[in-house]
């Protein structure tokens, strides 16, 4: 009988080289282990996090090095013996035990190109039930769940879906929105490397509740591996006849396929995402029209996150009213937070909205990495607000987060130490809105360009207070006349970072 | 002669093309197919591509120049992709961005012909910052001794050192 163990082949694992860890296991261990590459735990810090399956659950040990595997076979780490790398059973280390997994339930667990892994963790339990219901009585399972779009805008799913299922076009299609750009976050890409079946799960389930035959996953190509994952699992799903025509014969057609897209973070915009995947620039579109009424070549288009996507299946196996349970005011459900930066325990933490930035950054994340001091947290990528200690008590949901100056975004959370210079974190915001503007609206696209400049005369001490005066003039500019969240956001961390930091504007040392 | 010029067909953009029915909507899909065969899209793939998917080279090019990803020169034999976004820069990508111009004698996105480094944002290891990526291949926190390691691993040839 050989021993199960495993090792991630997530890209985090396997920056750190769990493919080396996973081939000197291999050699040692030879026929008494047997290798399986799960997705990962989403505890980064402990990657490659290596698990062996005992009679007491899944022992961990972390981080492994390729010079480590000696010592682990000396101490017998087949039979879950201790090391200095141990960790003990795996679902009892704090920082995972305390999390509440709902989208991410099977995410670390199973095997994610194996079918029947998938299936004996109560996968595709909710699209077998879908199957069964008319796509209203779906509609209304998404509704009732509360269920916001997981990408950054926070619009309820459900009433996207069921303007879709509104339209009488015959030609539809469901777009997932895979283009995962903001700094900070990694919850699809470990999604879509973890568990593509789920999203896959997901995507036929809202293929049928709005009658699209026809799929998209718009994947960034910075993710090279969560692109190879998805296009397996999906040929697997057509295989076993979970993708294609008269799905398990309920009537249900879909067809699904990946679209790589070429760098440009702007696409994660649905309208420039849409442009895109119709093979043109990738630039903003005015709304009205919405895509749910005229989107991919002007048909009824639904565009979903990876993460809305991957919590449908949950939501139709258990109910909405299950999932509404979690979370709080109009913020239902759970957030799959991403701890970021210099931080000690960075990873995937999914909690329901309500847990406080404090239990994030300080519980879970345990302070920076490099021990010093946490001196901000920007929220919500590239275009969120930066956060100061003092704020950290806030309990994160979309409206208290909002209040709060914030911004949840896709949920990722970057921690800054006290060496941070916020005037360079601004100057670089408005750099960042200058690279990937797609210039279709001027403020955003000359707006950027000033803004980069204007700073740097602030640097250089240069008129300071009226060429602050001039910056916060030309935020409120940029935020109430630019055509997307790329120019109308941006302004989010440069005036947070003047707010609380003034005096990394005001007084500087040349 | 003008016309004869104009008539030069690339013939990896014309089967590739062919792979893709000539369909305008799988235009960004070409281009990554193109440019992975031939290292990057010349002006003679660009007319070829605007014959096969009966569009004028002007919307080809213009989709072309949009995106980061396609090059239109030929690039170094060695790209090295530097993360500096916020979560990376939080853990000192710059001063690695530093020792990486001084390893290989060069400057981020200048060009080069053995290494170049290229600036990118965000490789989706954020919480394992700074990031690195040769091919498609991944590391998480890369400092400049690992930088190092990588770069052997890969063939990018430091300053200094024997061809």
């Amino acid at each position: 009988m050989s021993v199960k163990v495993y090792v991630p082949c997530d890209a985090a694992a396997l920056s750190m080289g769990a493919d080396e860890v996973a081939g000197a296991i291999a050699k040692q261990g030879g026929s008494d282990v047997q290798i399986i590459r799960n997705g990962s735990r989403g505890m980064l810090w402990l990657e490659p996090l290596v698990e062996v399956e005992t009679p007491k659950g899944r022992v961990a040990y972390g981080p492994v090095g390729e010079d480590d595997v000696a010592s682990l076979f000396a101490a017998d780490f087949l039979s879950g013996e201790d090391h200095p790398l141990g960790h003990g059973v795996t679902e009892e280390i704090p920082y995972f035990a305390k999390q509440e997994r709902l989208t991410f339930a099977r995410v670390g667990i199973t095997d994610p190109l194996s079918l029947s892994d998938y299936e004996a963790h109560d996968g595709l339990a909710g699209l077998k039930k879908a199957l069964k219901m008319k796509p209203s009585e779906i509609v209304a399972q998404v509704k009732e769940s509360g269920l916001r779009g997981r990408g950054g805008a926070g619009f309820p799913t459900g009433i996207k879906w069921e303007t879709a299922l509104a339209q009488t076009e015959p030609q539809k299609y469901l777009c997932c929105n895979a283009d995962e750009g903001d700094s900070g976050t990694f919850a699809d890409r470990m999604l879509m490397e973890g568990d593509p079946f789920c999203l896959i799960e997901g995507m036929i389930i809202g293929a049928r509740a709005i009658g699209a035959d026809t799929g998209y996953i718009y994947l960034r190509s910075e993710y090279p591996h969560a692109i190879k994952t998805m296009r397996r699992a999906i040929h697997i799903m057509e295989d076993a006849g979970w993708l294609g025509d008269d799905i398990q014969g309920s009537g249900t057609n879909f067809h699904l396929s990946v679209r790589v897209g070429a760098g440009a973070y702007i696409c994660g915009e649905e309208s420039s995402m849409l442009e895109s995947l119709e093979g043109k620039r990738g630039q903003v579109k005015v709304k009205p029209p919405i895509p749910a009424i005229k989107g991919l070549f002007n048909k009824p288009t639904i565009v979903n996150n990876v993460l809305s996507l991957a919590s449908v299946p949950i939501i139709l196996d258990k109910g909405g009213a299950f999932y509404k349970d979690y979370g709080q005011g109009r913020s239902l459900g759970t957030q799959p937070f991403q701890l970021a930066g210099d931080i000690k325990q960075g990873g995937l933490v999914e909690k329901a909205f309500g847990v406080t930035l404090r239990e994030l950054v300080e519980d879970f994340g345990g302070g920076t990495y490099s021990g010093k001091p946490v001196r901000a947290v920007q929220a919500g990528g590239p275009l969120g607000a930066y956060l100061a200690p003092d704020q950290f008590d806030v309990e994160m949901d979309y409206e208290k987060l909002a209040e709060a100056g914030g911004m949840m975004g896709h949920g990722g959370l970057v921690v800054f130490n006290d060496t941070v210079d916020m005037a360079k974190m601004a100057r670089y915001a408005m750099e960042f809105c200058e690279i990937e503007s797609c210039g279709k609206c001027t403020p955003c696209r000359v707006g950027s360009v000033r803004g980069k400049e204007t700073i740097e005369k602030i640097m250089d001490g240069e008129n300071v207070k009226d060429n602050l005066a001039l910056i916060d003039e030309l935020c409120d500019l940029m935020t109430d006349s630019s055509l997307c969240a790329m120019g109308g956001l941006t302004a989010m961390p440069v005036q947070s970072a003047i707010k609380l930091f003034p005096e990394d504007f005001t007084e500087r040392s040349k | 002669m003008v016309t004869l010029l104009n008539t030069v067909e690339d013939k990896v953009a014309r089967e590739v093309c062919r792979q893709y029915g000539d369909r305008p909507e799988e235009l960004l899909e070409i281009f990554h197919t193109v440019q992975a065969q031939s290292g990057y899209i010349s002006d003679e793939a660009i007319r070829t591509i605007a014959h096969a998917l009966n569009r004028s080279r002007a919307e080809i090019h213009g989709v072309a120049s949009f995106y980061h990803d396609y090059k239109r020169e030929p690039g170094a034999k060695k790209t090295l992709k530097i993360c500096r976004a916020e979560a990376c820069q939080a853990n000192g990508s710059d001063q690695l961005i530093e020792e990486a111009e001084q390893m290989f004698g060069t400057k981020l996105d200048a060009k080069a012909k053995d290494v170049k480094l290229e600036a990118t944002y965000c490789l989706g290891n954020c919480a394992l910052g700074p990031a690195v990526m040769v091919d498609e291949a991944l590391y998480g926190r890369v400092d400049a001794k690992r930088l190092e390691m990588i770069a052997k691993k890969h063939g990018a040839k430091q300053k200094g050192a024997a061809s």
